[in-house]
C-alpha cells in the first residue's frame, strides 16, 4: 500500500523537476515551500497596504487619498492577509511542513494527501481574499468583523470575509491534525518526547490550540452570515441577540491565535540561538513545560479584548489576574532564551543577527503588554496606538522578524545555495531600524490619545507629539520598505546565483534536518530510515552521538 | 542532607515573596484625599499609576536587554571548533531556576494587580453627586442630552469640579466614547446601557473621540467637552433653556446628517 503514502524513500537528492511534480507532490517539505511562497506573496501584498495607509498618516489631512472606504479596504486587507495569509501560514505551513518532520526523523506528514489539500485550501482563500480589491462591494470591517457593524450593508461583502475565515480555518483544522500525528506517531526510533527540537514542541503546542479553538472562531463567523443574510438574531439586538456574544467567540479564539504565531517563532530564535551559541537550552525541559503551559493559561485570557465594552467589574477584575499570568510561563521562555547564550560560543551569522533582532522587538513588546493587561490602564489606551504600537512589536514585527529568521537558517536546505551574508546582515539591521522607527513614536501618540483605525487625525493637529510621531514613523516606513524590499532580492540572488552550499550543515547544527540528510533533502527525507542512538539530544554541543541509518531500507508501508 | 533542607527553607522564604507587596498594601494607611475624589481625580490617580507601570516595565526591560546585550559580546566564539559549555544544572537547580523567576514575576504581578484594583474601583465607584448625561452614539455624531434638557451634539458643556456621569447607548453600530484628558473609554452599542463617569476639574475644551471602528468616517467622529466656571456654567444653562422649548429629535437629527 505504498501509495498511501504517496512515494517511498529513493534517497536522491534534490527538488522536483516539472511543473507537474510541484503542483501534484505530495512531498511535505515542496509543500512547505507552497506555504512559504504564499505566506511571502501576502505578505508583500498586505506590506503594501501598510505603506499605503502608513504614507497617508504621514501628515494630518489627505495625502494619497481622502476617500475613508478606499483606507479602510486597505486596513482590513493589511491586518487579516498578514494574519490570516502571512504568519500563519508562514509558521504553522511552512515551519511545521518543510521543518518538523524532518526535525523528529520522519519521511513525510502522517497524511500526505490531507497536506497537499491543506495548501491548496489555503492558497483559494488567500485568492479569495483578493477579491476583495476587485469586488465593488468589497469588505471594510476589519479583520475583526465586530456585528453591527459587520450586519449592516455599509460593510461590504460580509459572505466573503466569513468564506475567507472559514476556508483558512478549514485549511488549519486539517493541517494541525496532520502535524500532531505526525509528531506522535512518526518520530523516529528512540526519539523520545523530550529529545524533539522546541521548534517541534512549539508547533505541536499551537497546533493543538488551533484545533481546540479555531472552531469556534468558524462557527463564529458563520453565525455573522447567516444573521446578515438569512435574519438569524444572534448579534442582533433588536431580536434578542447580543452583539457582545460575537466578540467574545471571537476574542476566545483569536486570543489564544496570538500564542499560535508566538509559540512556533519563538521555536524558530531557540533553533538560531542554540544553533549559533552552540549551546544547550537552558533548562530545556522546563522550556517545554512553559511552552505546554500555554495551552491552559491562553484560554483564560481573552476578556482582557473586551475591557471597555460593558462587561461586568467583576469579569473584569478576574480577567485582568489571569490574563498577567501570561507573564509566568513567557517570562521563563524568555530567560530560557538569554539563558542559552549563557557561556556560549556565539557566532553572528544572517539568521543570528535577525534573530537577535527578533528578540529586541520581543522584549519591548513583551512589556508594553503589561499595561494593557491592567484593565483599569485600559481604560486610558484601549483601543489606542498604544495597543497598536504594543501588537506590533510584539507579533507582527518580531514575529516576522523571526519567520525571516527561520527562512534564512533553512535556506541553503530549501535551494542549497547560500544568501549573502553581509546583505542578509545589513537587511535585518535596516529592518529592525526602520521598524523601530515606525512603532516606537507611535507608542507615544497612542499615550497622547490617538485611535488607532483612523485615516486622520485633525483633532489633534495641533498636538506636537502625535503630529511629529506620525511624521517620523512614516520616514521609518521608507527605511523599513527599502529593507524589505532588498530582502526579497537577496532571496532571490540567493536562490537563482547564490554561492552553492558545500556543507549539509551550513550553521553546526545538531538537529537531524542538518546532520542528517543531504544538502537538499531528497524524497523521504532520509537516504534511509534514521534514528537516534541513546543520549542523542538536539542541544547537545559537547557529545552528541551520531545519528544512524538503517542499513536496509525497510518497505514501510505507511500503516502505523 | 542539611544543604538539602536550607534549599527547602529557601524555596518556602521565595514562594512567600509574590505575597510582600500586597500585604504592603494592606497595611498602608489608605491616604485621605482618596475618599474624597475632589483631591485625587480618576485621571490624577491614572496618571499616577501609568507613570509607576511605565517605570516598572522600563527597569525590567533595561536590566533584561543589559543582561542579553552583556552575555551576547562576552560569550562570542573565539576559535573555530569553540562550543558552548552551559554548566549542567542539578534537579534542584532547575527547579530553583523556574521557581524564583516565577515568584518574581508573579510578586510585580500581584503589585499592579493591587494599584490596577485600586484604580479600577475609582473609574467605576460614581460619586453620590454626579450629574447625569445621557449620550447617544450614532454614525458620526455623538449627541448629549444632560438634567437640564440641553441637547447638543459633539460638544458637552459642564460645570468645573461636578462630577459627571454618561448613561450611554448606541442608535446603530458600536461606538467608544473617548475622553482625552478623562482617560476613559467606554463602548457604546445597541441594546445595552453603559456608563462612564469624570471629574471636570480645569477650565477648558478637551478632546473626545470615538475609539471603536464605526465605519467609513469613523476618524471624523469627535467632540468636546468644555469645562467652565460655575457662574459661566449657568448663565449657560440659562441661556440654553429659555431661549427655545427643547430641541426636537427631528432637529437633532438634522445636525447629525449636516455632519454626513
Ligand atoms: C511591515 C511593516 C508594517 C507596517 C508599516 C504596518 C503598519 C500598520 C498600520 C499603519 C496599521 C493601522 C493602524 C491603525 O490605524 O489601527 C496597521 C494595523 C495592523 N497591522 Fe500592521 N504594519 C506592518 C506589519 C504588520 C505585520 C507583519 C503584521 C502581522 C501580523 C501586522 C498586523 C497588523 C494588524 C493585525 C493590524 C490591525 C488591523 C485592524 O485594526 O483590524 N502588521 N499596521
Ligand atoms: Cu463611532
Ligand atoms: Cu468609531
Amino acid at each position: 500500500m505504498s501509495g498511501f503514502m504517496g512515494h517511498e524513500p529513493d534517497g536522491k537528492p534534490g527538488q522536483p523537476k516539472t511543473v507537474k511534480e510541484w503542483v501534484f507532490t505530495l512531498d511535505h517539505k515542496v509543500i512547505g515551500v507552497w506555504y512559504l511562497i504564499g505566506a511571502i506573496a501576502s505578505f508583500i501584498v498586505a506590506g503594501l497596504a501598510a505603506s499605503a495607509m502608513r504614507i497617508e498618516l504621514g501628515s494630518v489631512g489627505p495625502d494619497i487619498t481622502d476617500n475613508g472606504d478606499i483606507y479602510n479596504l486597505w486596513l482590513t486587507m493589511h491586518g487579516a492577509v498578514m494574519i490570516l495569509g502571512f504568519q500563519i501560514p508562514a509558521l504553522l505551513g511552512f515551519v511545521a511542513n518543510w521543518a518538523v518532520p524532518i526535525m523528529v526523523g520522519g519521511k513525510d506528514m502522517a497524511f500526505p494527501r490531507v497536506n497537499a489539500m491543506s495548501v491548496w485550501l489555503l492558497w483559494s482563500g488567500i485568492l479569495l481574499a483578493l477579491m476583495n480589491l476587485v469586488i465593488p462591494d468589497s469588505y471594510n470591517g476589519m479583520w475583526t468583523g465586530y456585528p453591527p457593524y459587520s450586519l449592516t450593508d455599509a460593510v461590504g461583502n460580509t459572505a466573503l470575509y466569513s468564506s475567507v475565515v472559514i476556508i483558512l480555518g478549514m485549511s488549519s483544522v486539517f493541517g494541525a491534525v496532520n502535524l500532531a500525528c505526525t509528531v506522535a506517531f512518526m518520530r523516529c526510533k528512540g526519539m523520545g518526547w523530550f529529545q524533539m527540537p522546541l521548534t517541534v514542541w512549539c508547533v505541536f503546542t499551537a497546533n493543538v490550540i488551533q484545533l481546540i479553538f479555531v472552531p469556534v472562531l468558524a462557527a463564529s463567523v458563520l453565525l455573522l452570515s447567516l444573521d446578515k443574510y438569512l435574519g438569524f438574531g444572534f448579534y442582533n439586538p433588536e431580536v434578542g441577540g447580543d452583539v457582545l456574544l460575537y466578540q467574545n467567540l471571537f476574542w476566545f479564539y483569536s486570543h489564544p491565535a496570538v500564542y499560535v504565531i508566538l509559540l512556533p517563532f519563538m521555536g524558530i530564535l531557540f533553533e538560531i540561538f542554540a544553533t549559533s551559541a552552540r549551546n544547550d537550552v537552558f533548562n530545556y525541559k522546563a522550556t517545554v513545560w512553559s511552552v505546554i503551559a500555554f495551552i491552559p493559561v491562553s484560554s483564560d485570557v481573552w476578556v482582557h479584548h473586551a475591557y471597555v465594552a460593558g462587561l461586568p467589574d467583576w469579569l473584569r477584575l478576574l480577567q485582568t489576574f489571569t490574563t498577567l499570568l501570561i507573564s509566568l510561563p513567557f517570562g521563563l521562555l524568555m530567560l530560557s532564551l538569554t539563558g542559552t547564550m549563557y557561556r556560549g560560543a556565539i557566532r553572528y551569522t544572517g539568521p543570528m543577527w535577525w534573530a537577535v533582532a527578533a528578540f529586541f522587538m520581543l522584549i519591548i513588546g513583551a512589556l508594553t503588554g503589561i499595561p494593557n493587561a491592567l484593565s483599569a490602564v485600559d481604560y486610558g489606551i484601549s483601543d489606542s496606538y498604544v495597543i497598536m504600537s504594543h501588537f506590533h512589536y510584539v507579533m507582527a514585527v518580531s514575529g516576522g522578524m523571526a519567520i525571516f529568521a527561520g527562512v534564512f537558517y533553512w535556506f541553503p536546505k530549501l535551494t542549497g545555495r547560500m544568501c549573502n551574508e553581509m546583505m542578509t546582515k545589513l537587511t535585518a539591521a535596516g529592518f529592525f531600524i526602520g521598524m523601530n522607527l515606525v512603532m516606537g513614536p507611535l507608542y507615544f501618540a497612542g499615550i497622547e490619545g490617538m485611535p488607532r483605525r483612523y485615516m486622520d487625525y485633525q483633532m489633534f493637529a495641533d498636538n506636537a507629539t502625535i503630529t511629529s510621531a506620525h511624521h517620523w514613523s512614516t520616514i521609518g516606513l521608507y527605511i523599513t520598505f527599502v529593507s524589505a524590499l532588498l530582502m526579497i532580492v537577496v532571496w532571490l540572488h540567493g536562490a537563482i546565483a547564490g554561492e552553492k552550499a558545500t556543507s549539509a550543515n551550513p550553521w553546526g547544527s545538531q538537529s537531524l534536518e542538518f546532520t542528517a540528510t543531504a544538502i537538499i533533502p531528497g524524497q523521504g527525507n532520509f537516504p534511509t530510515p534514521v534514528s537516534v542512538p541513546e543520549g542523542w539530544h538536539p542541544y547537545n554541543y559537547i557529545d552528541n552521538p551520531a545519528p544512524v541509518f538503517e542499513p536496509h531500507p525497510g518497505h514501510t508501508g505507511g500503516h502505523h | 542532607m542539611k544543604f538539602k533542607s536550607l534549599m527547602h527553607k529557601v524555596m518556602g522564604a521565595m514562594l512567600a515573596l509574590p505575597l510582600i507587596p500586597s500585604l504592603a498594601h494592606a497595611f498602608q494607611a489608605a491616604p485621605a484625599h482618596r475618599a474624597d475624589y475632589n483631591g485625587w481625580t480618576p485621571h490624577e490617580h491614572y496618571d499616577a499609576v501609568w507613570h509607576e507601570t511605565m517605570l516598572d516595565i522600563t527597569v525590567l526591560g533595561v536590566v533584561f536587554a543589559i543582561v542579553t546585550f552583556a552575555f551576547m559580546i562576552m560569550y562570542r566564539r573565539h576559535g573555530h571548533g569553540e562550543r558552548g559549555k552551559l554548566p549542567h544544572l542539578s534537579g534542584q537547580a532547575k527547579i530553583g531556576w523556574v521557581v524564583i523567576p516565577c515568584m518574581l514575576f508573579l510578586g510585580d504581578d500581584l503589585f499592579l494587580y493591587v494599584k490596577g484594583f485600586d484604580l479600577h474601583n475609582h473609574f467605576r465607584n460614581v460619586p453620590a453627586d454626579a450629574t447625569e448625561v445621557k449620550l447617544t452614539g450614532s454614525m458620526w455624531n455623538w449627541n448629549y442630552v444632560d438634567v437640564n434638557g440641553i441637547d447638543s451634539d459633539n460638544e458637552l458643556v459642564v460645570k468645573q469640579g461636578s462630577p459627571v456621569v454618561l448613561r450611554m447607548v448606541s442608535d446603530d453600530v458600536l461606538h467608544s466614547h473617548y475622553m482625552n484628558r478623562y482617560r476613559v473609554t467606554e463602548d457604546l452599542m445597541p441594546g445595552r446601557i453603559t456608563w462612564q463617569w469624570f471629574m471636570p476639574d480645569q477650565l477648558g475644551e478637551s478632546v473626545v473621540t470615538c475609539r471603536e471602528y464605526c465605519g467609513t468616517m469613523h476618524s471624523g467622529m469627535y467632540g468636546k467637552i468644555n469645562v467652565l466656571s460655575a457662574e459661566d456654567y449657568d448663565a449657560y444653562v440659562a441661556e440654553q433653556t429659555a431661549s427655545v422649548p427643547a430641541v426636537t429629535g427631528v432637529a437633532s437629527a438634522a445636525t447629525a446628517a449636516d455632519k454626513i
